[in-house]
């Protein structure tokens, strides 16, 4: 199962953690810490695999990361898990942020934690992979926002609830 | 399109700047949220200016704190409460807590609109945790989330459900969630497939009636649920591979679907069909297939490898997947030929992630097809070098798991210099452990080993795993077969370690001084030409070091006694003992005083430490008997007798008619202290009972006496190496049958993989490569299918372990079959017991007594008919006496209320129904429940009746068959749960139950772990037209387990001391029960404690948890409230008991008040 995941910028400042395994609150900002420590000191053309750290939770979890531009995306997975498979799971959730967010930043991911983590709810559940489909995840989080929308129209004026990039 | 996403992010920095974020390309505009979200935006602003930790820890609290005024102020709207929801999580992930505002995201998951609520959730899932207190309140929400009409909150509710659940309240979201199961729309189906998923996780028992539901799920119409429920099958036959060989034929026929591409276009990626759901498929093949010689697979996996062959990541996920279930699977040559070529395929390859992967997955096929590293060779000889250290550290797995004889010292130097380049303190740990184990296995010669030792220990320092250092030096200590190479292993050793102390001002870690000091105090006179001056100079100036820890300097104080036993009077041992006799440290204070005591009477110190004497066993006299005379002299002189420490303060206690109600523990650690008690770890084990020791010279034998028994112990005790040796032995045997290694080295001597036209035009680096690989893959059977790990291992071992731990392991292997035997075949052997327990030696006897009360279910059976009473009784007693009980009769201090059904009251329902069962009437007598009907259905009937022998909890099950016809193969199973444990098996059989007959069985149940109240579920099938299965639970509690414990004053004394568990309690006492005596009795009574003794307001009790888990209950009265102070080993035994009584106190005053 997925354990944790993990996006940082390139100086260790977290832009999203979601944890699917329960660790205390030290403990995770430590893993944070940790898996940054591990992943910023690598090169560009090594692998994209990690063995996971002591805090993690040693050799049966592997950390597998992506580097975008000035982002990490990390998933600390345990062995169930297929590492290729892992690495083209961020791809697609990446992929997908960038559909919802048209052309996604950094900044998107900063004032739309909220929204990034329904997003990535439509893809892993729990710590399993639920939706791999990107056309059938944004299809779903569509239409949540319209029907939120809809709800939301009582309250708030015609004006602000036409834009369209509100939610 | 990651290049258009790269593209984006990295004109990123530039707009954290510039841009207002409300206003950013991301941001979310709109008037509406502008007052809100630009607070998010400048407080993230202001994170950025700042330059500092603590900058930022200030403010956030800020911030913090006026977000916690805002949402607890009562005006504050939901919409407003929903965006401080967002700081807050924003801040809760930059690790600031922020606990006020937990309550405030259920409230809003509760009462916002979808929005809201959305927000809410997901603030939830963020900061609580599956224990949290305030979960329990999410859950009415969730429950009206469920039912409602609204996708998305059902969406959100089944979300959060999977996410985080406490598992008390499953049932009251499980009809709800089955129920979704059937939803029209297939995402909510999916999803509640998902959440069930997240409940056979955390609670498999709540789940395990709907199995059927599971396999609906796995048949359902859309891919999408299907894939969902392999979640929930992956785990269950990871558990248990076995009990779903029945769907590897399904499993099978979707994997061909799938790979056929069957499924809609929308499952692609990348025009690969569902490459997700073919590894998840793969996986549970693999598991599946294991062991399993059906051809069920074979064609399927088959196409999969033949239809991966578009050049992208995903395919190669499938395709290792593949080769993973291939070489699984029972094998197939045809199949593993081509896995083989993938593996070539990935190892080959210029993409590093494939590489590793195939890196991985030669390891992974290394022991059965040692060919294929042959043939990657010259590969893994590039990846050794390679700049990233994750190959590196895959490759040197990889040899470790090819390591030979002939190799080792190649591999081990390889594995050396990767640790030398500065690694992860997890990379040393593990590769450190390997390291040594591999010199331990194949050392060619003395030197070697204890270089690499040496390196192991410097590099490792004091990360490494202490087996490393113990392991080591029991193998110094226990020997080989060989005199002469033991002498000089040892005597190199030491040589070694004087000339690593030569360098003055060199820093070595803890463990590996700690090694140095034993091995030099144990061997140093076997190196002749140093003066033991020199050492001890050495050790000395090593003890004034500020970088050696106490407890490394209690070894090296050690080694000095060892090593001053042997010489003369020696300068800088006396300089030692002036030193040190006024240390601060206590514990080297008292060794100074030991050593200068001993070193006045040197005969007595050679007889004390005699040479190489750590692997005889020590008898020790524990009751100091060789004190006799002293004491008796001094009784004589007029002294008075000795007591005990405990006995002394309550005496002193009973003097002024109170118990002591002050912790026990307080003079008991003082007293300790002056004694000295180093770490757990230190060789001074000094033993507790030393509140019987000044500091005389006699006890100073005696402390030297455990010391050296203790340090020797502890390191290298027989039992907790066992499991070890038994890998061990098993490898050696197999090794000795190999023949002599030259010639099996001059067959593979030439790498057979190396091809001729490389060998022609081959540059000098090459040259070089291949030099190392020959030396790598030197010993490297080439034909395939040899075990490289053990059996063909052609050098002879170099360390072979002493023959006598062969024989132990042997005897312990003959008690375990006798042990079987005496289970199995119990009936016959029953009237030999009593002559075959007193014979036999300890360890056979108390399994023998073990096994009768287990196995009594044949036991019964047989004596209902054969055997005369008194051989029964006689057995029984002898039980009970052995279990050191009380010999009168069971619970004979608790006049516990026993249901005895009286003759009339068994006639009575005797006649309602004519199958109403009684009890054998061996078990008649003890002390027992009602029976009571666990299920009916037309043709059977269960009933139960608890049993509380002294030392276990019998149930005793009656199927009877209220039919005219016999019913056959009727089948009980108990379920073990984590609470419960059943001894012997949980099954029990009945071939046959006659018409209109009552068959029994019992079954003797443990409990594990400590609960007020558990449900052991079980299940009983019989054969009638079809096979009818009913489901049954009996309610067991935590009193079904608890037994007086009986004890004198004076051991409930000794026991308080030694156990850490504490629990303390006020209870209140009514009015009408406030006498202190009446109180007790009711706890005596009720919960069958053993009344140890009674001082006025003050009492102690005692009990146990069965099989031996004591717990100790000091209660007294004060002003109305009767105070409780449990303490026992376990954790939770002294809560729940605190419970029971809590309960029988408020029963109790019920009823004594009413009128």
């Amino acid at each position: 199962m997925i354990k944790a995941i993990l996006i940082f910028n390139n100086h260790g400042k977290p832009r999203l953690s979601k944890f699917y395994q329960r660790y205390s609150e030290d403990t995770q900002q430590q893993i944070i810490r940790e898996t940054f420590h591990l992943v910023s000191k690598r090169d560009e053309n090594v692998c994209n695999f990690l063995e996971g750290g002591l805090l993690i939770g040693g050799s049966d979890n592997k950390l597998i990361y992506r580097h975008y531009a000035t982002l990490y995306f990390v998933f600390c997975v345990d062995s169930s898990e297929s590492e290729l498979g892992i690495l083209d799971l961020i791809q697609v959730f990446v992929e997908t942020l960038d559909k919802c967010f048209e052309n996604v930043c950094e900044l998107d991911l900063i004032f739309h934690v909220d929204k990034v983590h329904n997003i990535l709810a439509e893809m892993v559940m729990g710590g399993m992979v639920l939706e791999t489909n990107m056309n059938e995840i944004v299809t779903q989080i569509d239409a949540q926002n319209k029907l939120e929308k809809s709800e939301t129209f009582i309250f708030q004026s015609p004006r602000q609830a036409g834009r369209q990039r509100l939610v | 399109m990651s290049d258009v996403v790269e593209r984006t992010l990295s004109a990123l920095p530039g707009l954290l700047g510039q841009h207002d974020p409300g206003a950013g390309p991301g941001g979310a505009g709109g008037p509406g949220r502008v007052s809100a979200s630009s607070r998010l935006g400048s407080l993230i602003r202001s994170i950025t200016a700042l330059t500092s930790k603590h900058e930022e820890e200030k403010l956030i609290q800020q911030e913090l704190t006026s977000l916690k005024a805002t949402v607890s102020a009562p005006t504050t709207t939901l919409r407003l409460m929903k965006e401080c929801m967002v700081r807050l999580i924003y801040c809760e992930m930059l690790g600031y807590e922020s606990s006020f505002g937990y309550i405030h995201a259920i409230k809003l998951a509760q009462q916002g609109n979808l929005l809201e609520k959305r927000v809410g959730y997901l603030a939830v899932s963020l900061f609580l945790h599956e224990n949290h207190e305030l979960l329990l309140l999410l859950v009415n929400t969730v429950v009206k989330d469920l039912q409602s009409t609204n996708l998305v909150e059902v969406c959100m509710a089944l979300t959060v459900v999977s996410q985080i659940f406490p598992r008390e309240m499953i049932p009251a979201v499980l009809p709800l969630i089955e129920d979704k199961l059937q939803h029209s729309k297939e995402i909510i189906r999916r999803k509640a497939v998902q959440a069930l998923y997240k409940f056979y996780l955390i609670a498999p028992n709540q789940v395990q009636h709907i199995h059927d539901k599971f396999r609906k799920a796995l048949c359902d119409r859309d891919a999408g649920v299907m894939a969902a429920s392999l979640h929930i099958y992956l785990q269950m036959i990871k558990e248990n591979s076995s009990g779903y060989k029945d769907l590897t034929g399904s499993f099978v026929t979707i994997l061909k679907q799938v790979v056929g591409g069957k499924l809609s276009a929308d499952f692609n990626y990348h025009s690969v069909p569902a490459p997700w759901l073919q590894i998840q498929l793969l996986r549970i093949l693999g598991l599946l297939g294991k062991d399993d010689p059906s051809e069920l697979m074979y064609d399927v996996l088959d196409e999969s490898l033949r239809r991966a062959e578009i050049n992208h990541n995903i395919t190669y996920a499938i395709l290792f997947e593949c080769v993973q279930t291939i070489y699984t699977i029972y094998p197939k040559s045809e199949l593993l030929e081509k896995a083989a070529k993938c593996i070539g395929k990935f190892v080959l390859s210029p993409k590093i992630n494939l590489k590793y992967l195939g890196l991985k997955a030669l390891t992974y096929v290394i022991q059965q097809d040692p060919s294929l590293a042959l043939q990657h060779q010259m590969t893994i000889i590039e990846c050794l070098d390679h700049p990233d250290p994750i190959i590196k550290r895959e490759t040197l797995e990889l040899l470790y798991r090819i390591t030979n004889g002939q190799n080792v010292t190649v591999i081990v130097q390889k594995m050396l210099d990767y640790l030398k380049e500065g690694q992860e303190e997890y990379a040393i740990i593990s590769l450190v452990g390997k390291i040594a184990e591999l010199a331990e296995k194949y050392a060619p010669n003395n030197e070697w080993f204890i270089q690499t030792m040496n390196a192991v220990f410097s590099v490792g320092g004091d990360v490494v795993h202490s087996d490393i250092p113990n392991n080591f030096l029991r193998l110094l200590a226990e020997g080989f077969d060989d005199e002469k190479e033991d002498h000089q292993l040892r005597m190199y050793a030491v040589q070694s370690y004087l000339a690593l102390l030569e360098e003055e001002d060199k820093l070595y870690p803890q463990k590996f001084l700690q090694v140095m000091s034993w091995v030099l105090g144990e061997y140093f006179s076997l190196v002749t030409d140093v003066d033991p001056e020199d050492i001890l100079t050495k050790l000395h100036s090593l003890l004034k070091k500020t970088f050696v820890t106490s407890e490394t300097k209690a070894w090296i104080m050690a080694a000095v006694t060892k090593i001053a036993s042997h010489t003369s009077c020696s300068k800088t041992v006396d300089e030692l003992i002036q030193e040190l006799s006024s240390s601060l440290d206590t514990c080297l204070r008292q060794y100074a005083f030991e050593l200068k005591y001993l070193c006045e009477d040197k005969a007595l110190m050679k007889s004390l430490l005699p040479f190489d004497a750590s692997c005889s066993d020590l008898v020790v006299d524990a009751s100091l008997s060789f004190l006799d005379g002293f004491v008796a002299e001094g009784l004589g002189h007029g002294a008075a007798p000795y007591k005990p420490h405990h006995q002394r303060q309550e005496e002193k206690l009973s003097q002024q008619k109170a118990l002591n109600f002050e912790p026990y523990g307080l003079s008991f650690t003082s007293s300790v202290s002056s004694s000295g008690v180093t770490g757990r770890q230190s060789p001074t084990g000094l033993s507790f009972g030393s509140d019987i020791s000044g500091n005389s010279a006699e006890t100073g034998h005696k402390e030297t006496n455990t010391l050296k028994l203790e340090g020797v112990r502890k390191l290298w005790g027989k039992e907790g190496y066992l499991p070890k040796k038994e890998n061990k032995i098993g490898k050696e045997n197999e090794q000795e049958t190999v023949p002599c290694e030259s010639l099996l080295a001059g067959e593979v001597g030439e790498p057979p993989a190396l091809q001729p036209d490389q060998g022609a035009s081959l540059s000098e680096e090459d040259k070089e490569k291949q030099q190392l690989a020959s030396t790598l893959f030197i010993g490297l059977g080439s034909s395939a299918g040899v075990s490289l790990m053990g059996k063909a291992d052609t050098a002879t071992q170099k360390f072979k372990r002493k023959s006598k731990i062969n024989e132990a392991q042997q005897l312990n292997e003959e008690a375990l079959d006798f042990q079987n035997s005496a289970a199995s075949d119990f009936g016959p052997l029953l009237d030999t017991v009593p002559i075959n327990v007193e014979d036999s030696e300890g360890s056979m006897h108390t399994r023998l007594r073990k096994a009768s009360p287990c196995s009594s279910d044949i036991v019964e059976d047989n004596l209902a008919f054969e055997t005369p009473q008194s051989v029964r009784k006689s057995v029984l007693d002898h039980r009970i006496s052995a279990n050191r009980l009380s010999q009168s009769s069971l619970f004979a201090d608790s006049n516990i209320e026993i249901f005895q059904p009286s003759s009339s009251a068994q006639c009575e329902s005797a006649s309602e129904a004519p199958l109403v069962p009684s009890l054998p009437e061996e078990l008649e007598e003890l002390p027992h429940s009602e029976v009571v009907r666990l299920c009916q259905s037309d043709a059977l009937a269960l009933h139960l009746c608890k049993v509380w022998t002294d030392d276990s909890l019998l149930l005793i099950v009656f199927v009877s068959n209220e039919t005219t016809s016999a019913l056959h193969a009727v089948n009980l199973v108990f379920e073990e749960t984590e609470h419960f444990q059943i001894l012997e098996s949980a099954t029990l059989q009945f071939p046959v139950i006659e018409a209109q007959s009552v068959e029994h069985c019992q079954k003797c149940v443990r409990m594990n772990k400590v609960c007020t109240k558990a449900i052991l579920p079980g299940s009983v099938s019989y054969q009638s037209e079809m096979e009818i299965r009913l489901e049954f639970s009996v309610t067991l509690s935590l009193m079904d387990f608890i037994r007086p414990m009986e004890m004198t004053t004076e051991d409930f004394g000794k026991l308080w001391l030694s156990l850490s568990n504490d629990v303390k309690q006020n209870i209140k006492m009514s009015s009408c029960q406030d006498s202190f005596p009446a109180a007790l009795d009711t706890l005596q009574q009720k919960l069958k404690l053993h009344r140890v003794d009674v001082i006025g307001n003050e009492g102690i009790l005692a009990c146990q948890l069965l099989p031996s888990v004591p717990c100790l209950l000091h209660c007294r009265t004060h002003s109305g409230m009767l105070a409780l102070w449990f303490r026992s080993p376990s954790a939770a035994l002294p809560d729940g008991l605190l419970y029971q009584c809590q309960k029988v106190m408020e029963e109790s005053s019920e009823q004594q008040c009413l009128p």
